[in-house]
């Protein structure tokens, strides 16, 4: 499993709700590629478009907050995030994330020390998060047992298929 | 042990279990909505053959009944073959309604039991005494597979809610009230036990709508005890054998919060944010206008909430250009409400009747709001672009507090509409 990422931040605020991830009118789509180009569409249109492969988004407190919709993460993962760093996460999306097996970080504090398209550094393992313009170095906290065992193995996708043997 | 770790405990084969703790329960029951094709997907993606139980898993077609979209009618159709295929017993169609409203009018749902479905309003069925929680697609595939889910032993949270409502105040504006308080991250990850002498007295309608806002404030489930409504409603129709489970005199909750419901007004939740609560004087002084007003929803599609709207709206009309759309929750409030009259008198009041279902609510379909717009709903949320344009804006109320408004065209407090 990969366990140190570098991308670009696109930072957002508090209680960004899934709504604003992915709106309502998008959800009859299927499409993994489609329903990525609508992510954070909620915020504005041009973000998905614009932004950078493996960029890392930064938020703050109760981010995923509202509907359960997997299309939330679905979104995240196919506009390229490599992964989620925020103050807090709200609970299902909490679950839905690590099940596609996108890192979901809590970083308290994040959101007031990053500025949009600084270069982030994420190290899972050693639990830190690296501002590459001014050397800074944020504690990231230890994902949960459970949490933490669905994102070694990629997801619980393949947790199940080898459960069931597939 | 508090009831919801009870259930648990029971449901995961332990004698105890204890806060923070991850384990694997059985699901009494688990829910799929119409917005979850994904679960069909990830359920084939991970091996899925058959699902475990073909009398503990149901379809409700809500959020698109009837389908706006090609694409939607044929989300629906490959969720109906894999409905056949399984040959579940239960499969709740576009003629329906709102998933919590018809699985607790099927009987599916009753006191002890674990409850998942694909919506984050499954927090709903804690007015039962049910552990109610929502998931996303792929859990759900889990759950179809397997039965079962892990969970974390949440920690519990006690809303005290003491003394008896003044007129004009609702279950809508009591919960908005808490909501106001705790704010809408002072319970995530954890579960809220409602308790104290209103909850006690309190009616189905007002217990659904209660801990159907629960998961606004995060929580990952509501509870209530059962109370003699409850048993006089799930008896007649629960399709399994119960157990009310209680509460050890003992138990220590993590935080407790006491309000006193006979202190609360009518209140207004302002846009973006669900716990943006005022009450409902300093926002009627500020004299909105109103586009739309919308009464509905797992939150207030019940009948006794079409009641309460069609008192205030008798015999009178709602102005030129405004609009009032009506989203009973179910067939069953649908078929109630035209006997008492409530449908008649809201229509001749200008009011616009829509299917029941989710209709405009999660902003997909039957009433979207246009840039400018302002509606004041009895729904459950009023994030930005939630029910249409990025530049609407949404109220949140009761349905008294919405039927005065409409009629007035305006915010309104309800009260001097009440007799």
């Amino acid at each position: 499993m990969k366990t140190v990422f570098e991308g670009k931040a696109l930072v957002v605020g508090n209680n960004v709700d899934t709504d604003l991830i992915y709106p309502g009118r998008f959800l009859e789509l299927t499409d993994p590629k489609e329903i990525g180009s609508h992510c954070l569409a909620g915020i504005s249109e041009d973000i998905s478009p614009n932004f950078p492969a493996g960029g890392i988004v930064v938020a703050g407190t109760n981010f995923g907050c509202g509907s359960s919709r997997e299309h939330a993460p679905i979104a995240l993962i196919n506009m390229g995030a490599a992964a989620v760093l925020a103050d807090s996460f709200a609970r299902i999306f909490f679950r839905n994330g690590i099940n596609l097996g996108l890192p979901l970080v809590v970083c308290k504090g994040i959101s007031r020390h990053v500025q949009n398209g600084q270069t982030l550094r994420l190290d899972l393992n050693a639990g830190t998060v690296t501002i590459a313009e001014t050397g800074e170095i944020l504690h990231a906290e230890a994902l949960g047992g459970k949490a933490m065992e669905i994102l070694e193995a990629g997801g619980i996708k393949p947790l199940m298929r080898k459960r069931f043997g597939k | 042990m508090h009831a919801i770790e009870k259930i648990l405990a029971r449901n995961a084969g332990l004698p105890s279990v204890k806060t923070g703790e991850i384990v694997t329960a059985k699901v009494d029951f688990a829910e799929i909505n119409d917005l979850y094709l994904q679960t069909v997907y990830s359920f084939y993606e991970m091996g899925g053959e058959k699902v475990w139980d073909n009398t503990r898993a149901a379809f409700v077609f809500d959020h698109y009944a009837p389908c706006p979209t090609i694409k939607t009618a044929s989300n629906h159709n490959e969720m109906r073959e894999f409905a056949r295929k399984n040959d579940l017993k239960y499969h709740f169609d576009v003629n329906c309604g709102v998933c919590h409203q018809v699985m607790a009018e099927a009987g599916v749902v009753y006191p002890g039991m674990i409850l998942v479905a694909t919506d984050s309003h499954t927090t709903t069925h804690g007015a039962f005494g049910a552990l109610g929680t929502g998931c996303g697609a792929t859990d759900m595939a889990c759950i179809l597979m397997t039965g079962e889910l892990w969970f974390r032993v949440p920690e519990i949270i006690e809303i005290r809610l003491e003394g008896k409502p003044q007129k004009g105040v609702y279950p809508k504006d009591v919960i908005l009230n808490v909501l106001g308080k705790i704010r809408a991250d002072g319970a995530v990850y954890k579960a809220i036990d409602f308790t104290g002498s209103y909850i006690d007295a309190l009616d189905i309608p007002g217990r659904m709508t209660i801990c159907n806002m629960a998961v606004e404030m995060g929580a990952k489930t509501a509870y209530m005890q059962p109370n003699q409504a409850v048993l006089d409603y799930v008896s007649p129709r629960a399709v399994r054998p119960y157990e009310v489970v209680t509460t050890d005199p003992d138990f220590v909750y993590a935080e407790s919060h006491l309000f006193n419901v006979s202190e609360m007004e009518p209140v207004v939740s302002c846009p973006n944010d669900v716990d943006n609560v005022h009450p409902i004087s300093e926002i009627a002084a500020q004299d909105i206008p109103l586009n739309q007003a919308y009464i509905g929803s797992c939150t207030n599609g019940r009948t006794e909430d079409l009641g309460q709207a069609a008192a205030i709206l008798k015999g009178k009309h709602i102005p030129p250009y405004a609009r009032l759309l009506v989203v009973p929750a179910s067939r069953d409030v649908l078929r109630e409400s035209m006997e008492k009259g409530y449908i008649q008198t809201l229509i001749d009041a200008g009011a616009t009747l829509i299917t029941p279902g989710c209709a405009a609510c999660l902003g997909t379909h039957e009433g979207l709001l246009a840039p400018g717009e302002k509606c004041i709903t009895c729904t459950n949320r009023n994030f930005r672009g939630r029910m249409g344009s990025n530049q609407a804006e949404l109220f949140l109320a009761s349905p008294a507090t919405v039927a005065a408004s409409i009629l007035n065209g305006r915010i309104t407090d309800p009260r001097p509409y009440l007799d």
